[in-house]
């Protein structure tokens, strides 16, 4: 059974008070907060068997390297993959992309095409700029429309034989679209291009089946999913991630080294140079534990209701105007209220305890297509409450009135 | 009145209510009495930058007195900038170049701001003084 408010017992943070008042944290599609127990597998490992990993012959690094790589294991079952291998460790999402990134940078030539949306994060677009620029390949962008969602006619056009690779987000950090990701991965390759897929937004609230999604390379991070910041993994297919060259060179990479020349490790460990994130690593298994045992269909289905109502709710105030309104979405509320400036409002509901974020979100090709400077945006997890929308819409009812 | 007096006069005023979001009302009130910039003079060199909201100020010597106009177009932020010119408006620019500003901290504002208002603080400040100087720089010559 779904217990909202056992659940919240799980998460110390959601009991403090900030600015004289009860937090409200409606901030989840920047960072999660993390329940007690990946605080505690964090604790533990540092109290318990803190030790440099794969190299050690003695027991604290054996039981280091042996939790760590189970971790791996837990993160390959999570998403559907079909080989431990095929999982890396990186610090993030940023750094996944840029491993790819960086990779196809021997793949392309000139008059290759990349095709990216409308609606990436600022960290998915400076990539691939780059990249088109070192190869001499052209982005192509998908446009979108009014309601925020991709115009698949469009990415149909662009789609050809010089498309490479297609890069999109599973769920918009600004809009909480869900994009068609099983059609975009189809027709991808039905002209030979691969397809990354970024899911920093969509790890928290659905969990994919990459065998079934069939997609070529897949990113997330694990604080977007009740886990530490500065990990996260990268997935690729085994023929991809033994064709990519790998991105950063030093210990842990490399099979045989001469000063002549050196021979590269096989997967994983081509992809992970140095010391890794030990206890993130381990820390990102336990997060995913924890959010299985709530299991993801009592989490959708909570935040479709706070989503529903919130929505609702908010819609009700004069003025008021929702950015993202696609059939399918997830639990984000992007906003503005007519002659009142997003970062005003932002202001005054925190004052009241109510964490959102304010402005671009990363995403400034958005704010241009709706011709915005910026919004307010309300993200939900599955450990919020109707109670505490009822107090953010209150506090956004009361800016209202002070600011206009 | 001194720049001095105008600041403790601020303080005064700031210290009356009991709490934040009392204090904000107000700042959102004097917001309403800022010297409003002309919209031809609303141009990209008198933009401040490092804030989320965008902010335009303008200054013009009326005999060696420093009169100063602004905008916003978000309203904290034009409370900010009219709390600001308050204390500038009407002063030499050789008074303001002397002058600190400690009296935000005083009021408890900066705390009371987020990292990015609390950076456009900082930068409308140095773009306050920086108009002063040049009308000094004029002053002398
Ligand atoms: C859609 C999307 N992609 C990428 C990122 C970047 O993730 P990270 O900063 O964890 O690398 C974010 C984070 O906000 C995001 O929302």
């Amino acid at each position: 059974m779904f217990d909202v408010t056992a659940i919240r017992k799980d998460f110390p943070i959601l009991s403090r008070k900030v600015n004289g008042r009860q937090l409200v944290y409606l901030d989840n599609a920047a960072t999660s907060q993390k329940p007690q127990q990946v605080i505690d597998c964090i604790v533990d490992y540092y109290s318990s068997y803190n030790a440099n990993i794969h190299r050690g012959v003695h027991a604290l690094s054996q039981e280091a390297t042996d939790v760590y790589e189970a971790s791996r294991k837990k993160i390959q079952t999570h998403f559907g993959i079909a080989k431990p291998h095929e999982v890396i460790f990186t610090s993030g999402t940023t750094h996944g992309i840029n491993i790819v990134a960086n990779g196809f940078a021997s793949i392309l030539s000139t008059g290759d095409e990349i095709i990216v949306s409308q609606l990436e994060h600022h960290s998915n677009i400076v990539p691939w700029q780059m990249l088109c620029k070192t190869t001499g390949a052209i982005l192509r962008v998908i446009p979108m429309n009014q309601e925020g969602g991709l115009d698949m006619d469009a990415y149909q056009e662009l789609l050809c034989s010089k498309t490479k690779l297609v890069f999109v987000n599973h769920i918009s950090n600004t809009l909480g679209t869900i994009n068609p990701i099983e059609f975009m991965t189809q027709k991808a390759h039905q002209v030979g291009a691969a397809i990354l897929i970024d899911g920093a937004q969509s790890c928290s609230h659905i969990k994919p089946d990459l065998a079934v999604l069939d997609c070529d390379f897949y990113v997330t991070s694990a604080h977007k999913m009740c886990g530490p910041t500065g990990v996260g993994m990268l997935y690729g297919k085994e023929a991809w991630l033994e064709k990519l060259p790998p991105f950063q060179g030093g210990g842990e990479m490399i099979d045989q080294v001469t000063f002549e020349q050196t021979t590269y490790a096989g997967l994983p460990h081509k992809f992970e140079a140095g010391t890794p994130n030990v206890c993130g690593g381990i820390a990102f298994g336990a997060a995913i534990d924890y959010l299985n045992a709530i299991g993801f269909d009592a989490i959708a289905k909570h935040e479709e209701a706070l989503l529903d109502y919130a929505t609702k709710k908010l819609l009700a105030i004069d003025g008021l105007k929702i950015y993202g309104t696609t059939k399918e979405k997830t639990s984000v509320i992007s906003f503005n209220i007519e002659g009142i400036h997003p970062y005003d409002i932002g202001t005054i509901v925190d004052k009241l305890g109510v964490a959102v974020r304010t402005g671009q979100h990363c995403t400034q090709p958005i704010m241009d297509f709706f011709n915005i400077s910026g919004t307010v945006r309300a993200s939900f997890a599955f450990y919020n409450t109707i109670e505490e929308i009822d107090i953010f819409v209150a506090a956004v009812e009361r800016a209202k009135m002070m600011l206009s | 009145m001194t720049i001095k007096a105008i600041q403790e006069e601020l303080i005064e005023e700031f210290a009356m209510f009991d709490d934040w979001m009392q204090r904000y009302e107000y700042m959102i009130d004097l917001g309403k009495s800022l010297p409003l910039i002309d919209k031809q003079n609303k141009t990209d060199d008198r933009v401040i930058k490092g804030c989320q909201s965008k902010v335009w100020l303008d200054a013009e010597l009326k005999g060696d007195k420093m009169v100063f106009s602004a905008d916003s177009d978000a309203i904290i932020t034009k409370g900010i900038i009219a709390i600001l010119i308050r204390t500038f408006n009407n002063q030499t620019p050789s008074a303001i170049l002397n002058s600190n500003t400690d009296f935000i901290d005083q009021i408890g504002l900066k705390e009371h701001l987020s990292a990015t208002r609390a950076n456009g603080l900082t930068s409308m400040i140095k773009k306050l003084k920086l108009y002063a100087t040049a009308y000094q720089a004029k002053l002398n010559s």
